[in-house]
């Protein structure tokens, strides 16, 4: 009696045992495809990149996606209204808040009462300058349409720049057209600019303006970690790095010969450069002589080389 | 059950032994919680919708939302499960604030029951009650079935999720935080998720979404597991076996043994971190079974006492 019980109790637990693992597989499979099906959507609905505007303080886009909780304390403490927490459907992923430049741009508030209440850092704390605030980078994207590339006076988001004469300033240039007339043209300087949008919410105009203020990823370039900006570093250093005793390397044309020892290119009197024969390889001689077409002086013939002829 | 089926009104009995408001006493606190918190979140809002000149700033008693506010703007509150998945999501420099607000809020929830959070404060579970309330007055049963422990796997889950994206990825389509969030902010497209859980709690399964998937209420659970106060059921033995609070309670599973567990020695006390301290079996319940209590004293004097007078011994 007790021996089959016990048996039966074992083919019990083990059919039990057996189903309890096929259960416990179903479940990790059922949750295991929700948690990809999210993580896909999260993929794609964090990977469009917002073209709406952080508030001020915003980390880094994959920060701020990890720290921002979406209780939109800040679009309550905003006293413009202008914060608003993305929907679901919208371009930036959801509950995050976002401001539109075109329609209600950052008013720069000297307290800047947004961030102070953000309870994980999600909007940086010590950010106490609002003219230091980083939200974006505005770009004079049509340089077409913009009226004072077609030559008139407008200036609306010189005038309107909060960190006025820094982050635009006019540059005046030549009206070829014309011929005798300057171009007020803005130019934006990244490194003031706060992507307030103020000048994206001013630009006269209609439906699209011609200056955008756009997140810094997608507005500015990457300059090569090789490069070095050589006026910059001679502000930095005191002076120029290259001491006049180095030997510069120069990529001139063969034959040609430059005196570093402040002579410079070598040339006859009328200010043509000095082939010296002995200076070119006998491969590159015969090559050269081939060659009779005379080469121009202005740079534009060779990049439009072949242009004209194709037409 | 067989009485639950005879009675088509739940709690009629209960409403003619202990009255209307006895039996209805826990519900309507727990919409008049959930109600007044999302009230207390718009106060601000609405008074600027009234009166666009006035300063109404000063009626800020809470600000954010579930997800994380500011009560008189000074103290912090944050969502637990929300800090959790920040952790996972490798983010290291979390504010103060959000490690005090998620502390403060999970003090109170270890104190009052974990899932007081699902039965009181949510709103989502006003749709899920809603769900439930038609699928019993259209008379709906089946539907699919599966283990309530799926919860626990899913608040893995998103845990990982958050590890593997870097993101509060959860967040992207949590039905709790985009309702709470919604109402206050604007819901859009957030409406049909909101559909989606009702019509799945209707249709697919019985209490499908809090008593199975959500991994808010997951979570909460683990907290209620250790939470002093619980529902107690002292006066078991006067148990008539009408069923009722089967059929009310979101997680019944964790009744039997507890209401038949008296020969078997087991603690009157509802133990499980799942019993959301809705008390909606306080109320249904005509023999006054069960009553809100701390888990840790045997009441076993009050017992003999209940059996004898009911009606003193319900504190």
């Amino acid at each position: 009696m007790s021996n089959s019980q016990s048996k039966n109790s074992q083919k019990k637990s083990k059919v039990s045992r057996r189903r309890f693992l096929g259960d416990m597989a179903g479940t990790a499979c059922g949750v295991g495809l929700f948690g990809l099906g999210i993580g896909l959507y999260s993929k794609s609905a964090n990977a469009i990149k917002p073209l709406a505007i952080r508030p001020p303080g915003a980390l880094a886009e994959e920060d701020f996606l990890a720290a921002c909780t979406r209780c939109g304390i800040c679009v309550r403490d905003c006293p413009y209204d202008i914060l608003k927490l993305a929907q679901i459907g919208d371009d930036v992923p959801t509950g995050t808040p976002y401001f539109t430049a075109r329609t209600g741009p950052c008013e720069m508030c000297e307290d800047i009462p947004c961030i102070p209440n953000c309870p994980t850092g999600a909007l940086d704390h010590s950010l106490v300058d609002i003219n230091k605030a980083k939200m974006g980078v505005a770009v004079v994207v049509d340089q077409e349409t913009c009226i004072a590339f077609l030559g008139l006076r407008c200036e609306v988001c010189f005038n309107v720049c909060p960190v006025r004469g820094k982050a635009i300033t006019i540059e005046p240039k030549h009206n070829k057209r014309s011929g005798r007339h300057a171009m007020f043209i803005p130019v934006v300087h990244s490194q003031d600019c706060t992507g307030c949008g103020l000048c994206e919410k001013a630009c006269i105009l209609e439906d699209a303006p011609a200056i955008k203020v756009f997140p810094e990823h997608l507005a500015k370039g990457d300059l090569g970690h090789h490069y070095r900006v050589g006026w910059e570093q001679e502000k930095a250093n005191g002076g120029s790095l290259i001491k006049a005793k180095d030997k510069h390397q120069y990529n001139l044309p063969e034959g040609v010969r430059y005196d570093y020892e402040g002579v410079g290119l070598i040339t006859d009197e009328a200010g043509n450069p000095i082939i010296d024969q002995s200076l070119i390889k006998p491969k590159q001689k015969t090559e050269l002589k081939e060659n009779k077409k005379p080469v121009s002086n202005n740079p534009l013939d060779i990049l439009n080389q072949g242009i004209k002829e194709a037409e | 059950m067989v009485a639950a089926k005879k009675n088509e009104i739940i709690g009629k009995e209960a409403i003619e032994k202990k009255g209307w408001w006895q039996s209805y006493k826990w519900l309507l606190l727990r919409r008049l919680s959930q109600i007044s918190i999302l009230l207390l979140f718009m106060l601000v809002p609405i008074c600027r919708w009234l009166s666009p000149e006035a300063d109404c700033a000063l009626g800020w008693i809470i600000k954010g939302n579930l997800a994380s506010s500011k009560v008189f703007n000074t103290i912090p509150l944050t969502d637990p499960t929300l800090l959790l998945q920040m952790l996972a999501s490798g983010f290291s420099k979390i504010a103060m604030d959000a490690i005090i607000g998620a502390i403060i809020v999970l003090v109170f929830y270890f104190l009052v029951g974990g899932r007081v959070f699902c039965s009181w404060v949510c709103p989502v579970n006003i749709v899920t009650d809603a769900a439930f309330w038609l699928r019993r007055k259209l008379k709906l049963t089946g539907g699919a079935r599966f283990s309530r422990s799926i919860r626990y796997w899913v608040l893995g889950m998103i845990l990982v999720l958050s590890a593997v994206t870097g993101s509060l990825a959860y967040e992207l389509i949590n039905p709790v935080s985009m309702l709470h969030r919604g109402l206050f902010f604007g819901m859009s497209l957030g409406w049909f998720v909101i559909v989606a859980v009702f019509l799945f709690d209707l249709f697919v399964a019985k209490r499908g979404w809090c008593t199975h998937i959500c991994p808010m209420g997951a979570f909460y659970s683990l907290v209620g597991k250790v939470s002093p106060l619980k529902v107690r059921a002292d006066a078991r033995s006067a148990c008539d076996d009408c069923g009722e609070c089967y059929v009310v309670c979101p997680e019944p599973q964790i009744l039997k043994p507890v209401l038949k567990g008296e020969e078997k020695g087991i603690f009157p006390v509802i133990q499980a971190g799942e019993c959301t301290n809705c008390g909606r079996c306080v109320d249904v319940c005509a023999e006054e079974v069960f009553h809100f209590g701390l888990r840790y004293k045997n009441n076993q004097s009050k017992v003999n006492k209940a059996i004898g007078n009911k009606h003193e011994v319900i504190t």
